[in-house]
């Protein structure tokens, strides 16, 4: 079983998402292992991006802070091997499709296998275009982890036959960051899923009390936190391990309050 | 199993890398346009539209003493800018508002650059009764104040984009971001052959009237083919659009002028086919400026519409084919082509546009006399003016 599927296997679970390098890769380094400890199931890294299309003001921000800061795709890998001698927790890089493709995919995918990154999200390849990166994670055994979204309706099925890993389950219209309230009916999308494939699915967008966390479980098998953490990353700098793991001990234990 | 995928390409370039939530707005936009396009009722309408509103044909204009003072080929200038509005965007505009208006969509919203496709844009949507919002780079809010005004009176929004470089990209960006959370009652009109598939086809479609009228122009006075054909290229569509027509007419040779800014040497250019490499950006594989982790390069131009780092995939594809050919332009020798134009001919013309003048005027000595370029003036420079003035140290307000 990979490290993906065991964060899924037991109980529902918390995914947490950190820009890599944001406010350095020191941070970043120490935060992750800290962060599994409070409970974080699984481990988002984003890669951060000169344009992240996908991404709200919060990560577009954290993003900035990293790239100024000196992050890049070899240092956050370096990064990544060496939080791997202290963690077991599953960690998927978050990143748009150009830092893959000028890395190499073929050599990005076989870095993430070597250095011990679990799968990867790529936002801006949808279904159709897929085989850009698939075959190379494939070839290195890792996951391409796939996404729905609010519009996908149809497109639902074809996605989850194909997903791997655990299905990424957009809640809103739009781009990432914290939202008050949540309007899409996500039950639906679920079940559909659930119909074709018993992939695991985790809800992010907009995702920031615990309220939130736990409606959302409720109807999913996990819950993925970005901006609010970023927020507190932003506040709190080099300091911000204290604050970040109280939030994720809160959000887990709203994430495993959930019932189905 | 076959890959639904794949679709929009030109060689190994284009494609429709979008995240999810866009895929079925983009889907339903193929859909329409497919529709559309075999539609005679709409060709009509948007040929009524095109030659009573716009003002099509456009111009193809005998420059004689340009021609007499670089004293080679014979030079025709395509007179885009006398279009309504003062460039070719607002073929793709009428084109891409009318089909919004056909998709039951209410409101329409685009990046823009210099402002020339923000205004086409808020025109096409006054004149058919759409909601307009306009997004562009802080900076070019700053260097074109005229074109926000002027899409304010037209009745748009205009946002101006303060994240990265706050130039054209940003402006792409934040727009790309707007429609994802906004899909059902609003159609992205993208200024340019670029974008995730259906937008390179879509814009270059309604911009390829450029080169058809250019041939039937020039057979007329002519009775022959150019022998080049010139037009500036930020993403690339009034350059699509003059050389579409062409391209199955090997003995002409198509040439796209890019903005080298500072100098292709310097940091501060935008000379995508010459400095920039294969990457995925903005919807579509094709050529970036970027560095060796794909973070994409702050570009620069004197040209707001052109200070782009990318340019549209069937471009990236006909550079790679060989079958046209890529130039940098500096600002400086742009400058000077506007100056020079405007003495010669008494036509001002967009500094986009200036940069295929100034390509022009390097080519024209070294072909026969009986040889003739075509240059696509794709807008006129009464933006420009003010910018132009403080490049020579004078300052105006305008």
């Amino acid at each position: 079983m990979s490290r993906i599927e065991k964060a899924f296997e037991k109980e529902k679970a918390f995914i947490a998402f950190v820009t890599g390098g944001d406010p350095d890769i020191e941070t970043t380094e120490a935060l992750i292992p800290q962060m599994a400890a409070a409970g974080a199931d699984l481990i988002e890294i984003g890669i951060p991006f000169s344009d992240p299309i996908a991404e709200g003001i919060v990560i577009q921000e954290a993003d900035v802070r990293a790239l100024r800061a000196g992050a890049t795709t070899d240092k956050l890998f370096d990064m990544v091997r060496r939080v791997r001698q202290k963690t077991d927790v599953p960690i998927v890089f978050m990143t748009y499709v150009n830092p893959v493709y000028t890395y190499g995919t073929e050599r990005f995918a076989q870095r993430c296998a070597e250095c011990g990154v679990d799968g990867m999200i790529v936002p801006d390849v949808p279904f159709e275009e897929r085989e850009e990166v698939s075959g190379a994670c494939a070839a290195a055994g890792i996951e391409l982890i796939s996404m729905i979204a609010p519009t996908s309706r149809e497109r639902i099925d074809r996605i989850a036959r194909q997903a791997r890993g655990f299905l990424y389950c957009v809640s809103s219209l739009g781009v990432t960051g914290v939202r008050n309230q949540i309007t899409t009916n996500i039950r639906p999308m679920i079940r559909q899923v659930k119909a074709v494939s018993d992939i695991p699915c985790a809800i992010g967008f907009g995702i920031a009390t615990p309220g939130q966390a736990q409606e959302m479980a409720s109807c999913a098998d996990g819950a993925i936190v970005g901006s609010a953490i970023v927020k507190l990353i932003a506040r709190y700098g080099r300091d911000c391990a204290g604050p970040v793991c109280d939030y994720v001990r809160e959000m887990k234990a709203a994430v495993m309050s959930a019932t189905a | 199993m076959k890959m639904e995928g794949n679709k929009g390409r030109y060689g190994s370039y284009g494609g429709q890398y979008i995240p999810e939530t866009l895929m079925p707005a983009v889907q339903e936009l193929e859909e329409a346009y497919e529709r559309c396009k075999n539609d005679a009722q709409f060709q009509q309408e948007l040929k009524e539209l095109l030659e009573n509103y716009a003002g099509r044909p456009s111009l193809l204009y005998y420059a004689e003493k340009m021609t007499r003072d670089l004293g080679g080929a014979k030079i025709y200038l395509k007179r885009e800018d006398l279009n309504h509005t003062g460039s070719h965007k607002i073929n793709n505009v009428l084109g891409q508002v009318l089909l919004a208006k056909k998709m039951g969509k209410t409101r329409v919203i685009a990046e823009t650059g210099a402002g020339q496709h923000g205004v086409a844009t808020a025109t096409a949507a006054a004149l058919m009764g759409m909601e307009c919002e306009v997004f562009m780079g802080k900076e070019d809010t700053d260097r074109q104040a005229l074109n926000c005004y002027r899409m304010e009176l037209l009745g748009a929004k205009v946002h101006p984009v303060t994240s990265g470089t706050m130039t054209l990209k940003d402006a792409v960006n934040e727009t790309m971001r707007e429609w994802a959370a906004r899909m059902d009652d609003t159609l992205y009109v993208l200024g340019s052959v670029m974008g995730p598939h259906p937008f390179p086809m879509i814009v270059r479609d309604f911009q390829k009237v450029i080169g058809k009228e250019i041939k039937e122009q020039l057979l007329a006075a002519e009775g022959k083919l150019p022998d080049a054909v010139i037009a500036c290229v930020g993403g690339g569509s009034n350059a699509m659009g003059a050389f579409y027509e062409f391209i199955p007419d090997t003995s002409v040779r198509l040439i796209g002028c890019e903005a080298a800014g500072l100098g292709v040497d310097n940091p501060k250019n935008a000379a995508t086919v010459t400095n920039g490499s294969v990457g995925i950006f903005h919807g579509m594989k094709s050529l970036f400026c970027q560095d060796e982790y794909g973070q994409i390069a702050p570009v620069y131009s004197i040209s707001a519409g052109l200070d782009y780092p990318g340019i549209g995939p069937e471009h990236a594809n006909l550079a790679e084919t060989g079958r046209a050919q890529y130039v940098p332009v500096t600002d400086d020798e742009a400058v000077g082509a506007f100056e020079y134009l405007s003495r010669t001919e008494g036509i001002i013309p967009a500094i986009e546009s200036a940069h295929a003048v100034a390509y022009a005027k390097k080519l024209a000595p070294s072909m026969g006399k009986e040889q003739i370029i075509v240059v696509n003036i794709s807008g006129r420079g009464d933006k420009d003016v003010a910018a132009i003035a403080r490049y020579r140290g004078v300052e105006i307000f305008d």
